[in-house]
């Protein structure tokens, strides 16, 4: 008897770490060596000087997931692992593409733009490049009405993403994988 | 649901875990490091390589297995101020080998050197065996110049990059203000929690700057490490609920056992339920051979009744250990009936290969201390004697009385060896044929008396990890048990041992071929012996060669006495076992086939999986021959 969540889903963790040399490295490794699929990654900073916060969406299953995070709370320099797929979210990839936009056709971009809520930060003769922040879909989206005028080059973010209503606390020292659950 | 109501006073402090396992250690003496009447030069100002060594002192570290080279010759250069000995190694292998053994035989850090490059990569495979096996180790390197780090320099290699995924945790130095704080974290790691090895990489100038040594004493605070969980008042509950009520339980005992001390207290668990115990490879000796309850080992190569019981029964305790593929056959079919309780101190093994109903995170010791008082004892007397009557294919009383053929075989070795030695050796195996014959017919007492690398399954390991063995138990009657090309993999630590005058007692289990290999090619890769006949060179001689002491044994009447005769000698010695060259390790359960598929014994009785030709082997399985 399968439940939901033992099908593999896209999960998301975010993942609380000391800002060190090779802790990426580490985190990295972990999920090659085990062989978990990451769709995304992403680092960054937090307001906290020495912390550093990832988000890893990952394709799992409800054990694996648990396992992942059992195993990146086994890297020393993990604080905190948060699983965030099943909370109300907000999730966020940026995207900056350029797209091919001689004149007569400028006014038909914008239209665009305004559709899919993107912004036009550059303008060139013959081009144009839209920024776009939202989720997977959305800026998919927005590729794909933009691919019929020809894009001369894209790129894309992987997911940050940060759960809705109060902050949990930082660091749940004591606290462990299966709690989370 | 006695911990549910009160749990309060069942929550063990984090910080309760007792880390230094050493003051439990019982039995032979280790080593009494000199350094109580060291002075206190914590404030003052020394060389990088001055403070490594104040650490180390500060660890309690008494010996250390290294191998100079250039970027760790600081080191090398402070070393004769410290009363800490230094065994010089043939290859950083061997010294990684030998740290490992001595962790395993005391239950301390052990501690391997080895310089950059070259020096460092070749303590991988050490370093590795370590990692599978939870072996608390602190391996240091030099390491080229700060300055010169990722410029290809002379013996410059990173291997914090290259061990990363085989290490617990490892570090790189590169100022000298950071080695004192580095070496105490990487100590407290890799024995804390599920131990494991620590690499630090220490760059040359930070051996040699000179700096303050700054030691603080006190708990070591890391916020991101969590070495011990506490277990759940409701999976003791649910635990104690199965316990109390299963008709036909085994407990399956690993090396958690060890590593946490706890086997008097996996006793009172197993008499005060009377349920069976089955052991891992590296569980032998966490439960005596010679008690009623012990079942044997379990696995690949576990007796029938053993892998039969747990095919059986109805629930299955597990306490640390991990479920291993060795332990399991094909988990599809593995314990069909059974309920399973987990008792693990690392989170990331629970539902890894088998799906538990329980899992207890926390150490075992703790956990089966909580767990005993509120067991009842069940009348578990039918699947005891159902198991007992199984037993009735018992190999080792067929040893016993089997008639002098004129012909040794390593089952005879290994249960002479047993009974020469009074079964109190401490016996250090290789890896293949001879390490599941000697785990099968020498019977293990107590914790510690068995090292063996489980895990990686590394050749070559025994004679350096009997050397580390040797060092940490000074008293114990050491013996190596190692087949013919394992031996050769690391036979240059002979040359250790007459350098340093210990002594240990090497068994060859010698067949002229890799044994275990060509047990497969036998089996399953239809009898073509590809790349495993091997020729060695004259055992004895070599011993001679490296002034030692050797004999050749090719009559089963000749072994006692040969190892009474190794006893009595003062050094080193190596015999040289000519054995059966094409004798079979029985029973076996094929790799990724179900636990109770076994290939068996030659018996009347016995089925052998079809296909499978028919074993030639005088040990015959039968109950009747008592």
């Amino acid at each position: 008897m399968t439940t939901p969540t033992r099908k593999h889903i896209l999960r998301t963790f975010v993942v609380f770490v000391e800002d060190r040399p090779g802790v990426l490295n580490r985190a990295a490794s972990l999920f090659r060596r085990r062989g978990y699929n990451i769709e995304s990654l992403n680092v960054g900073q937090t307001h906290v000087p020495g912390v550093s916060r990832m988000t890893v969406v990952v394709e799992a299953d409800e054990d694996t997931a648990r396992r992942i995070e059992a195993n990146l709370y086994k890297l020393v320099n993990v604080l905190e692992v948060q699983e965030i797929t099943h909370a109300s979210r907000i999730e966020r990839e940026l995207a900056l593409i350029k797209v091919k936009a001689p004149p007569e056709r400028r006014a038909e971009l914008i239209q665009i733009a305004e559709v899919f809520r993107a912004r036009i930060v550059d303008m060139s003769t013959d081009s144009m490049i839209f920024e776009l922040s939202g989720s997977h879909d959305h800026i998919a989206g927005l590729a794909q009405v933009l691919g019929e005028f020809g894009i001369e080059e894209m790129v894309q973010t992987g997911s940050v993403a940060m759960s809705r209503g109060a902050a949990p606390p930082m660091t749940h020292l004591g606290r462990r994988p299966a709690d989370l659950q | 649901m006695a911990f549910a109501k009160k749990s309060d006073t069942t929550k063990v402090p984090m910080t309760a875990r007792s880390i230094d396992v050493s003051s439990e250690i019982s039995g032979p003496s280790q080593i009494i490091p000199k350094a109580e009447a060291w002075p206190d030069r914590r404030g003052q100002v020394l060389t990088g390589s001055q403070i490594i060594w104040e650490c180390l002192l500060r660890e309690s570290v008494d010996v250390v297995f290294g191998y100079p080279g250039g970027a760790i010759m600081p080191l090398y250069d402070a070393m004769l101020e410290f009363p800490i000995h230094h065994v010089l190694v043939r290859h950083e292998q061997g010294g990684s080998h030998m740290a490992d053994g001595y962790a395993r035989a005391s239950g301390r850090v052990g501690v391997c050197f080895g310089t950059s490059g070259p020096g460092a990569t070749n303590l991988v495979t050490g370093i590795a065996t370590a990692m599978l096996d939870s072996i608390p180790m602190v391996a240091i390197t030099g390491q080229v110049h700060a300055h010169l780090l990722g410029s290809d320099a002379f013996q410059e290699v990173d291997i914090t990059g290259v061990t990363l995924p085989i290490t617990k945790h490892n570090y790189l130095v590169t100022n000298v203000d950071d080695i004192a704080p580095t070496l105490r974290e990487a100590f407290y790691i890799a024995r804390s929690g599920r131990p494991g090895p620590v690499l630090v990489d220490i760059c040359k100038n930070a051996q040699q700057d000179k700096g303050v040594f700054l030691w603080d004493d006190g708990p070591v605070s890391l916020p991101g490490y969590r070495p011990s969980y506490i277990p759940r008042p409701r999976e003791l509950d649910q635990a104690l609920a199965l316990i109390n009520s299963a008709k036909k339980p085994v407990i399956l005992a690993g090396q958690g056992i060890i590593r946490s001390n706890a086997s008097d207290k996996l006793l009172e668990f197993a008499e005060a339920t009377g349920i069976p115990v089955a052991l891992t490879l590296l569980g032998l000796g966490a439960f005596p051979a010679s008690h009623p309850q012990n079942l044997g080992m379990m696995g690949m190569h576990g007796e029938a009744w053993v892998n039969n019981a747990i095919q059986e029964s109805d629930l299955l305790i597990a306490v640390g250990m991990r479920f291993d593929d060795r332990v399991t056959g094909k988990l599809a079919t593995y314990a069909p009936y059974a309920k399973k309780i987990h008792i693990e101190l690392d989170p990331s093994e629970i539902n890894k290969n088998v799906k538990v109903d329980v899992p207890i995170i926390g150490d075992v010791r703790t956990v089966l201390a909580t767990l005993t008082p509120h067991c009842t004892k069940a009348d578990r007397g039918p699947w005891v004697a159902r198991i007992n009557a199984s037993k009735g294919d018992s190999a080792v009383r067929d040893i016993q009385t089997l008639p002098d053929s004129g012909k040794l075989y390593a089952a005879h070795v290994i249960h002479d060896l047993w009974r020469a030695t009074e079964g109190n050796a401490l016996v250090v195996t290789d890896v293949g044929q001879h390490q599941m014959w000697e785990a099968q017919y020498y019977k293990h007492e107590t914790p510690r008396s068995l090292l063996t690398s489980g895990g990686l399954g590394t050749m070559g390991f025994a004679l350096p990890a009997a050397i580390g063995a040797r060092f940490a138990r000074p008293d114990a009657d050491v013996w190596v048990v190692v087949g013919d090309g394992g031996f050769q993999m690391t036979a240059c630590e002979l040359s250790t041992l007459a350098q340093e005058d210990k002594k240990v007692n090497v068994a060859i289990i010698n067949n002229g071929f890799l044994g275990m290999v060509r047990q497969w090619q036998q089996f399953f890769y239809g009898g073509r012996y590809v790349a495993t006949p091997i020729r060695s060179p004259d055992f004895v001689k070599l011993a001679e060669a490296h002034g030692l002491e050797g004999r050749r044994v090719t009559m089963r009447s000749e072994v006692i006495e040969t190892v009474l005769w190794a006893k009595s000698r003062p050094g080193t010695v190596v015999i040289d076992f000519r054995v059966e060259q094409e004798d079979a390790v029985y029973p076996m359960v094929p790799a990724g086939a179900d636990l109770h598929d076994m290939i068996r014994r030659d018996s009347p009785k016995a089925t052998t999986v079809s296909g499978a030709p028919a074993a030639h082997n005088p040990i015959f399985e039968t109950g009747e021959d008592e």
